[in-house]
């Protein structure tokens, strides 16, 4: 299995309302991004981050949660959404300051011709009881490719958040995770 | 007046990253972005609503055949 950083990027002064990584090699076998991302909205530590990939707008993205929010646990389905989500999971304006959510994504067989799925894990950083966790699986009807994915905010992401993209290439054993 | 929001572009091809305005179009995506949201969240909340809801009616009913609530517990657990 070989693993490799295709891009890092981190959010300037005035914030980005998306982090858009374009041109996708089709190099590997699976996608891993991962965060450290604040929101700049004030829906509090409990805010969502959407996914969108090759600019796909239509009903084709499916979410299955499990969530918790420090309180209440909760699982459920959000079938034929333009996106795919974390209901929950990432720091929001009125989380502790300077405080960020760790998330990662992974698309498995992303340049295959078959239909998406991916998972991502989340979970939010706050001094106080209402902190988000998320776990979902995520299935769509779309079988290109993913040649671009969009990471975006609910309004804009924080400046010094961070998505880093890596490639999973399979080893000779045909395993990405050995 | 607003300011246009933006986004940073990653060219993964050349590592090139570019702070690009949002479009008209993406603007208007964004908002029935965040209608769909909260319609989706709307509908999540009330069938969880709903779920507590019932489950209270079932505990208050099976209360009232007598049952304890360690024996509630058991049953419902």
């Amino acid at each position: 299995m070989t693993m490799t950083l295709v891009s890092t990027v981190t959010v300037g002064a005035g914030g980005a309302s998306s982090i858009d990584f374009t041109s996708i090699p089709q190099t590997g076998t699976d996608l891993l991004i991962m965060f450290s991302l604040r929101s700049l909205d004030n829906g509090g530590p409990r805010d969502y981050i959407k996914v969108r990939f090759n600019g796909i707008t239509t009903s084709t993205y499916t979410v299955r949660y499990l969530e918790g929010d420090g309180s209440v646990a909760a699982s459920g389905v959000f079938a034929n959404q333009s996106y795919w989500y974390t209901n929950t999971g990432l720091n929001g304006s009125t989380s502790t300051s300077n405080t960020f959510a760790n998330s990662q994504i992974y698309l498995p067989n992303y340049s295959s011709s078959n239909a998406k799925t991916g998972s991502v894990d989340s979970v939010s950083e706050n001094n106080a009881t209402q902190a988000g966790q998320t776990i979902a699986a995520w299935s769509s009807t779309t079988t290109a490719a993913i040649t671009s994915l969009s990471i975006i905010g609910n309004t804009n992401w924080a400046q010094y958040s961070t998505a880093s993209l890596y490639t999973i290439l399979k080893g000779s054993g045909g395993a990405s995770v050995s | 007046m607003t300011e246009t929001p933006q986004k940073i572009v990653v060219d993964c091809s050349t590592g090139e990253q570019t702070i690009v305005p949002l479009t008209a179009e993406e603007i208007t995506q964004r908002e029935v972005d965040a209608t769909a949201y909260a319609e989706a969240e709307a509908i999540r909340q009330a069938e969880e609503t709903a779920k507590a809801e019932a489950k209270a009616s079932a505990n208050t009913k099976l209360a009232a055949l007598g049952l304890t609530a360690e024996e509630i517990s058991a049953f419902t657990a």
